[in-house]
């Protein structure tokens, strides 16, 4: 066990290699470990983000859909009303017009009625003087008898 | 294999050293040098009278290339660092630096760009180092010796210079830490003024010795466990091996493989023990609580 300079070789050694490791392995190989430490951190990060944005999205998306659905609700629920109303009206109109139909209606056979009334009894009034004239056998001056044939005719 | 078994033994726990031998000195061969001469050790004796100012080139060696792999290795996947999906390197070189950076962060709690560095080349250079010793103990020194080297040690951390090159470094570090912290004023109390305390004045000078001797025991303790803790087990585990591989060989299987086994957890627990002591004394030497 000689004790020599071997000692003071090793040290110089040692010195150079710690320098070297120091200057050249340790900071790259630190910064490699760290800036992945940084981007898994990053990544993790992001993906909550997401979640959270996901979740955020879908529970806007339920609103929205929520949303729509009552707008929905809401314009069906108006159309509704607004056929009835539509159909209400339609059915008052009809009504009116059938009843103004009927009227009309009764009022040109109450006009045709007179009319055959009218002509019915003046009809008669010459149907009733030619039966007279073949009575009495001889002609009824019509322009003679006219005012009692007109007077029958108005009791017809 | 040549010799008995303590010359084997003692053969594989001889560094390769390189030195400088003093004129008129006979060398183990019988020839004497003319002049002093820088040389490479051919026994022990050699080796020894060589001094301080030697190198062992294996441990040396050894310990270099093992690095420079580790920061190969880590410089190719810090130069590819991606932050989208890794490749295979990446993803080891990453778990690494995770499981570092982690240990650093339990332990220190101040700012300091150099700590976690310095963890990770002490973690993994001190685990390569050790590595070395789950080569069969024969198998890269005879290579070696075919190349013409008479020794080879492959287990730099088997060598106590060099976990104390190391130890003593993170020593240097613990220092010069305590005083940028703390001041010269507030290490120089932090050793002089604890455990003992008082609230008299005269009383306080008078445990100052007492105090600085714990303190600078405790202080000069640190870098010599750490030192060797390291090399007496990796030591004590490649003894072992050299031991086993005295057996027959086709009995050494029956050993070698168990103690390998559990070798893997002594270098790794080795290894980590080492960063985790180095970040506690420098996370002591930057606590400023006393």
């Amino acid at each position: 066990m000689n004790i020599n300079l071997t000692m003071i070789g090793q040290a110089i050694a040692f010195f150079i290699f710690v320098v070297f490791c120091m200057k050249y392995v340790w900071p790259p190989i630190i910064a490699a470990l760290q800036e992945r430490q940084k981007k898994i951190a990053d990544g993790l990060a992001a993906s909550d983000r997401a979640a959270r944005d996901l979740e955020l999205a879908q529970e806007k998306s339920a609103q929205e859909l929520r949303k729509a659905k009552q707008e929905a609700a809401a314009l069906i629920e108006q159309a509704n009303k607004r056929a009835n109303q539509i159909v209400d009206a339609s059915k008052d109109d009809a009504r009116i017009e059938g009843q103004k139909l009927v009227e009309q209606a009764k009022a040109e056979i109450e006009q045709q009625r007179i009319q055959a009334r009218d002509a019915l009894r003046a009809e008669i009034a010459a149907i009733a003087i030619a039966g007279a004239e073949k009575i009495l056998e001889s002609s009824v001056d019509a322009d003679k008898h006219s005012a009692m044939l007109d007077k029958l005719a108005a009791e017809l | 294999m040549a010799g008995t078994a303590s010359d084997y033994i003692r053969h594989h726990l001889q560094n390769l050293t390189y030195g400088e031998l003093p004129a008129d000195y006979q060398r183990t061969d019988g020839t004497v040098l003319n002049e002093s001469t820088w040389t490479i050790a051919r026994s022990a004796e050699e080796a020894s009278d060589m001094g301080f100012w030697a190198v062992h080139l294996d441990s040396l060696g050894w310990s270099i290339f093992v690095g420079a792999l580790f920061l190969f290795l880590f410089r190719m996947a810090a130069k590819r660092a991606t932050s989208d999906t890794p490749g295979g390197l990446q993803n080891f070189v990453e778990v690494m630096v995770e499981f570092v950076d982690q240990s650093v962060r339990e332990t220190f709690h101040g700012r300091n760009k150099v700590i976690a560095p310095l963890a990770l080349t002490i973690f993994c250079w001190v685990f390569l180092m050790n590595l070395m010793d789950l080569v069969p103990v024969d198998f890269l020194p005879q290579l070696f010796h075919l190349a013409g080297l008479e020794y080879m040690k492959v287990v730099p951390t088997t060598d106590v210079n060099v976990t104390l090159g190391m130890s003593l470094s993170v020593f240097a570090l613990i220092i010069y830490y305590s005083l940028k912290v703390k001041g010269v004023g507030g290490f120089l109390g932090e050793l002089t003024m604890h455990p003992f305390s008082s609230d008299n004045l005269i009383l306080k000078i008078l445990l100052v010795p007492v105090n600085f001797l714990l303190e600078g025991v405790s202080l000069l303790a640190k870098p010599i466990s750490l030192a060797l803790r390291l090399f007496g087990n990796l030591y004590a585990g490649e003894l072992l091996f050299i031991l086993i591989a005295l057996l027959p060989f086709w009995a050494q299987w029956a050993l070698s493989v168990p103690w390998a086994i559990f070798h893997i957890l002594v270098i790794t627990l080795q290894a980590f023990i080492f960063m985790m002591l180095t970040i506690v004394y420098l996370s002591m030497a930057h606590e400023d609580n006393h």
